[in-house]
Order: structure tokens, then C-alpha cells, then sequence
């Protein structure tokens, strides 16, 4: 199952999320999820427009931290928030993501906006598989 | 809070942490902090400000000023010099948000003037000036325009009439840094930013309209020079940075330090200080790069004053001119800059990183306007929206001792999950109202992020770098309007 929470005691001013996956897939949704809910209340982002993404890397926590920074890239070249990730992860030689994000244009009368997200950072970054679930650990610059 | 390390004080305002303390330091960490600021500073800042301390080629202290707290990789109120020589380049001594800054601005209207029309005055800059998640400035500008804005930074705007001649006089570095290199700027920094230039942005980024009172001016003959002449006089004081452009700059460049990290040998103690030797190839990349966006700050900072000239005129139905609308000063808090210093007795070029740490130059500087020279460099301070900020002086001790640098806020004490949990937006903008502060922002959770109570308390932050004789206050300048992301 897809889960998040903000962690409250770390980075002061910053926000810090670990989020939780039964697959690598879920985990980067729910990665995903929780960074757009830091710059808007996702609910009332409707599925409008579908943006496809294909990102490679070697280790699994590079793709992360690519997919995440891509979709903050995305948020301000598209002026887009996102609320709906379709995701397929492949290891081959290197992980293979192919995804198919939904949002749409933002809008300051119609959504809830809330903090811009600068990057996703370094600081604290882990993505590992704890009792048969894969959990990560991030902090976004705001 | 020192997460048990053993700190040594110094002075009243000075605490070393030996760097003994650290597997790896090659200085000790100095901590500039009052005993309540010391005790209540978070246990991120120990932790980091050491890590700083263990990176190649540091010189003499990892220094924290008392605005400090727990950042991502350097704390936030890091200040830290490398030898330009053996030393490194750390995107994560930086931040993302390359030439965040500050710049004030005085007008010659008197309270009694603007209080009758705050509500226009506030509500005109708010039009004016986008704020928030995924705002669009006015400007329309080719690749080759941009890359020009990269290179020139405010001789840009003074060219396209964004600004006045004698403005860039009043710009840390004239508003223009040598050594940029737009090739070494990622297309995608380029679609990122280009469309964002004049526009504020969000988070603790704010547009604020303050007053100036008679008992709040602590050093009347520098305050005339910096161009506080009178009691009730109204300031504009802004805070905001490099927005998109520089926050994918310093992405792509933490990704290749992430990965060069070990060809270099470079053992950090956080992924987030990931950093090359500064005369290494992508040491020098990223300079240029993070040169381009340093200037392009500049820039963003520049159309936002045209902007505020503009509002104002419309407003009050004079010219900009007429209404005395000039520039204090501006200072970048979030760079690296090359600076000489004597270290040993030899005077030393150094790779000075200011991560949430203010330039704060003494009298006598050639790098400060003749206008200055003798008093000191102008320190801007960005207070909470509630709280009231400071104008300061540059000191020749602040040279001597934390390599021209000071706070560059008051800090954050509470999280923004927490702030969030505890306040409300739309009650602050009452409860606001209520004590003569007229708010409008983007977001209403954004603004309950930014209370007050979420900050230290700006007085005794700037109380600390006075009494240690590091900056010296010159005016406290009370919020009467803001516009937040």
C-alpha cells in the first residue's frame, strides 16, 4: 500500500517525508504524492493532462532522487502539479522507470495552493527494504 | 541540545565545539550564540557545522551564526572558507536557491501619507509582483537575452531601463560577478528560470512594507548615510533569490558531485556536501554555473524594484524619483564568493560559502560605494512577518574574525509541520490586522508556516553579532504591510 508522513522533528525549515511501499512502484508514487502535497492540496488536481517519463539510472536511490527532481523540474517548465502516477520500474542492467504522470495547469483561484518545492536534497536520503516493504526518506528544499 | 559533544565558550557570544570532538575535523566549529540562543539551538546544527569542519582545505573555523539551524548538509547560518588552492566547492554550502538575498529600499513618505492607503499600496505590489507555486514573471526573454542576464546581471536591467544607473552602486559585487559561463548552465536551467525573472516566490520569500520609528534608530549619523533620514519614514525591505534557474543549477551539479565524490577522494560526512576541489574541472563548472545564477538573482531583485517604483508612482501619483525610491543595499545570504583574508600572516584567497550568512564588510573596503566606504557595509536582516527586521553596519572585527560574514535572519525555531499544526492563516491575517499589518499572501498554510512564533526571537539574534562586534545595528524596522508566496 502507498503510504507517507511528514516527519515533523527534522530540517527545521525544511520538509522532511518518509513514504512507504509494498513495490518500488508504490514507493515512488507515494514519493511523488507527498512532494505535490507539499505545493497543493492534490485532491483537487484532477487528472487532466498525461505527461510520459522514462529515466534511468544505476541504483535505485539515484533513481529516486532523479524522478523526484524531475517532476519538481516538470511543476515549473509545464506550470503543472501532478496528482496521479502510473509507474513501471525495471531492473535490468540499471533500473528502468517508464511513467505516465496525470495533472494539470496550476490554477491559484481553483487550487489550495500551499509551499513551492526548491529541490530534493541529499541530506538523510535513503531508500531501503524493511520487512518486506521498501521505505525512503527525503528531505525537499523549500 | 549538542547531542552530548563538548563545547568550550569562548566569550559570551562565542562557543568552540574542539575538533576533538569529530572523527575527521580539521578546525574547531565556533558557534556565535547568546546562552538562551546556545541552549535552544537545534541538535542539527551540531552535528553539521562539524561535518563542515571535516571538508578539504577548510580554514581556521566552521562558524554558525546565532541565526543558526538544522539546514541540509551546512546548517543554515553556515559560514565556511576553503583555500582557493586545495579547497572545496559544495553546492550543500550554498543552498539551491543560489543569491537568496535581501535588498531595502527607502521611499520619502511619512506614515500619515501611506497609512490612508496601505490597503491600495499592498494590494498594487501583490498585482505587481507574482508570488507563489508556479508564478510567471512579465518578462519575455530569447536564450540569448537570458544568457546576457547571466553574464551582465544588473547592467542588464540598467540597459533595458529595469534600473537606475546609480542603483548598482548599492548591489553587493555592483550586481555583476565575474566568471560566469552559460555553458556551463544545463538547458533545462535555462527553460526553468527563464520565464521566472521578477517574480518572489514562496516559502519564507516576502515583499514587506516597514516604518521606521524615532526610538528604533540606535545609529542616527550611519542611518542618514544609508538613507534612513527621518522618523516615520516608509521602507520596502524583499526577500527572494535565483527561483527555478538556480535551484536546477544546483541540482545538476549535486548530481555530478554525488557522483565524483569518490574519483576526488571526497569522504563527506552527508550525501548533501557532496563537493569537488574548487580548481577541479567540475569544481570550476559549477562556479561559473552558480556565477550565472548569482547574477540572474541580481536581476530577479532589480525588475522587482522597477516593479516597486512603479507601484508606488501609481499609487501616490509622483515619479519614483520624486519619491525618493532608492536602493539601501542588497546582500546575497546564500553564495560562495572569492575573497582575500590573511591567514597566518600571508594574505590568502579564499572560497567563502555563506549558506544563510550575510556579507558583513567594514569601513574602508574598496569593494563597498564611495557613498559607504567610511561607515561600513549596509547588513540587511529579515526578521518573521511579525516581528520587525534590522539594518546593521559592517564591522573590521567581523574581517578579523568570521571572514566578513553575520546572521542573515532570525532563524527558524519551529517546524513548518509544526507552525502548521499550531496556527492558522487566516486567523494570523487578523490577528495581524488587529496590530496595523495589512498581509496578503498566495497561500494560507504557506502564511500559518511563516508566524512569528516559528522564528527566534529577531532581537536577541541580532543582539549577539552587535555585542560581539561583528555587525552593528543601525535601524529596527517595523512590518505595516507584506505579500508572501
Amino acid at each position: 500500500m502507498e503510504e507517507f508522513e511528514f516527519l515533523d522533528d527534522i530540517a527545521t525549515a525544511d520538509v522532511a517525508i518518509e513514504s512507504r511501499g509494498d513495490t518500488l512502484e508504490e514507493l515512488f508514487g507515494a514519493s511523488a504524492t507527498a512532494t505535490f502535497e507539499v505545493m497543493v492540496n492534490t485532491k483537487g488536481v484532477k487528472p487532466r493532462i498525461k505527461k510520459v517519463l522514462c529515466l534511468e539510472s544505476q541504483e535505485i536511490d539515484t533513481l529516486l532522487f532523479d524522478w523526484l527532481s524531475e517532476l519538481i523540474y516538470l511543476k515549473d517548465v509545464e506550470y503543472m502539479v501532478f496528482s496521479d502516477f502510473h509507474i513501471q520500474i525495471q531492473k535490468d542492467a540499471n533500473y528502468l522507470l517508464q511513467a505516465q504522470i496525470f495533472g494539470e495547469e496550476i490554477c491559484p483561484t481553483r487550487h489550495e495552493l500551499r509551499c513551492d518545492v526548491k529541490a530534493v536534497t541529499y541530506h538523510l536520503f535513503d531508500v531501503s527494504k524493511k520487512k518486506g516493504k521498501w521505505v525512503s526518506r527525503f528531505v525537499l528544499d523549500i | 541540545m549538542n547531542g552530548g559533544m563538548k563545547i568550550n565558550k569562548i566569550s559570551d557570544w562565542i562557543w568552540e565545539i574542539p575538533k576533538t570532538e569529530k572523527e575527521g575535523m580539521l578546525v574547531p566549529a565556533r558557534i556565535y550564540a547568546s546562552n538562551t540562543l546556545l541552549e535552544k539551538m537545534d541538535q542539527g546544527v551540531f552535528e553539521q557545522i562539524t561535518n563542515v569542519a571535516c571538508l578539504p582545505g577548510i580554514q581556521k573555523y566552521a562558524l554558525c551564526m546565532p541565526d543558526g539551524h538544522w539546514g541540509y548538509g551546512f546548517p543554515i547560518g553556515g559560514v565556511a572558507a576553503f583555500s582557493t588552492e586545495d579547497g572545496i566547492i559544495s553546492p550543500g554550502g550554498i543552498g539551491f536557491d543560489i543569491n537568496c538575498g535581501m535588498r531595502l529600499i527607502t521611499t520619502n513618505l511619512k506614515i500619515e501619507e501611506v497609512k490612508p492607503r496601505l490597503s491600495d499600496l499592498v494590494n498594487e505590489l501583490y498585482r505587481s509582483i507574482p508570488a507563489g507555486v508556479g508564478s510567471k514573471g512579465f518578462l519575455k526573454l530569447s536564450l540569448s537575452d537570458f544568457k546576457e542576464v547571466m553574464i551582465k546581471g544588473v547592467d542588464w536591467c540598467i540597459e533595458k531601463g529595469y534600473g537606475w544607473p546609480h542603483d548598482r552602486e548599492r548591489i553587493e559585487e555592483k550586481g555583476r560577478i565575474a566568471g560566469a559561463d552559460p555553458s556551463k548552465v544545463s538547458e533545462r536551467a535555462i527553460t526553468r528560470g527563464v520565464n521566472q525573472l521578477g517574480t518572489l516566490g514562496s516559502g519564507n520569500h516576502y515583499l514587506e512594507v516597514q516604518l521606521v520609528k524615532i526610538e528604533n534608530i540606535f545609529d542616527e549619523k550611519i542611518a542618514k548615510i544609508f538613507g534612513i533620514k527621518e522618523k516615520d519614514q516608509i521602507v520596502i525591505m524583499f526577500h527572494c533569490g535565483s527561483r527555478g534557474f538556480g535551484h536546477q543549477i544546483g541540482t545538476d551539479y549535486l548530481r555530478i558531485f554525488d557522483k565524483t565524490k569518490k574519483k576526488y577522494g571526497m569522504n563527506v560526512k552527508d550525501r548533501e556536501l557532496a563537493c569537488a576541489p574548487f580548481n577541479s574541472p567540475e569544481g570550476v563548472d559549477y562556479y561559473a554555473a552558480m556565477v550565472c545564477a548569482a547574477n540572474s538573482a541580481f536581476v530577479n531583485r532589480q525588475i522587482i524594484t522597477h516593479k516597486i517604483r512603479e507601484c508606488i508612482s501609481r499609487v501616490f501619483g509622483s515619479s519614483a524619483e520624486k519619491l525618493g525610491i532608492e536602493i539601501v543595499y542588497d546582500v546575497a545570504h546564500n553564495i560562495a564568493k572569492r575573497e582575500k583574508y590573511v591567514i597566518d600572516g600571508k594574505l590568502k584567497e579564499l572560497l567563502v560559502h555563506r549558506k544563510g550568512s550575510t556579507r558583513s564588510f567594514g569601513p574602508g573596503r574598496s569593494e563597498l560605494p564611495e557613498k559607504y566606504r567610511d561607515a561600513g557595509q549596509p547588513v540587511i536582516v529579515g526578521g518573521s512577518m511579525q516581528t520587525g527586521s534590522y539594518l546593521l553596519v559592517g564591522t573590521d572585527r567581523a574581517m578579523n574574525e568570521t571572514f566578513g560574514s553575520t546572521m542573515h535572519g532570525s532563524g527558524r525555531t519551529m517546524s513548518r509541520r509544526a507552525a502548521k499544526k499550531r496556527f492558522r492563516g487566516d486567523q494570523l491575517i487578523k490577528d495581524m490586522k488587529k496590530d496595523g499589518i495589512i498581509v496578503k499572501a498566495v497561500s494560507l498554510s504557506g502564511l500559518a508556516e511563516e508566524a512569528g512564533f516559528a522564528y527566534k526571537n529577531i532581537s536577541e539574534v541580532v543582539e549577539t553579532m552587535d555585542a560581539s562586534g561583528i555587525s552593528k545595528k543601525v535601524v529596527k524596522l517595523l512590518p505595516i504591510g507584506n505579500i508572501k508566496g
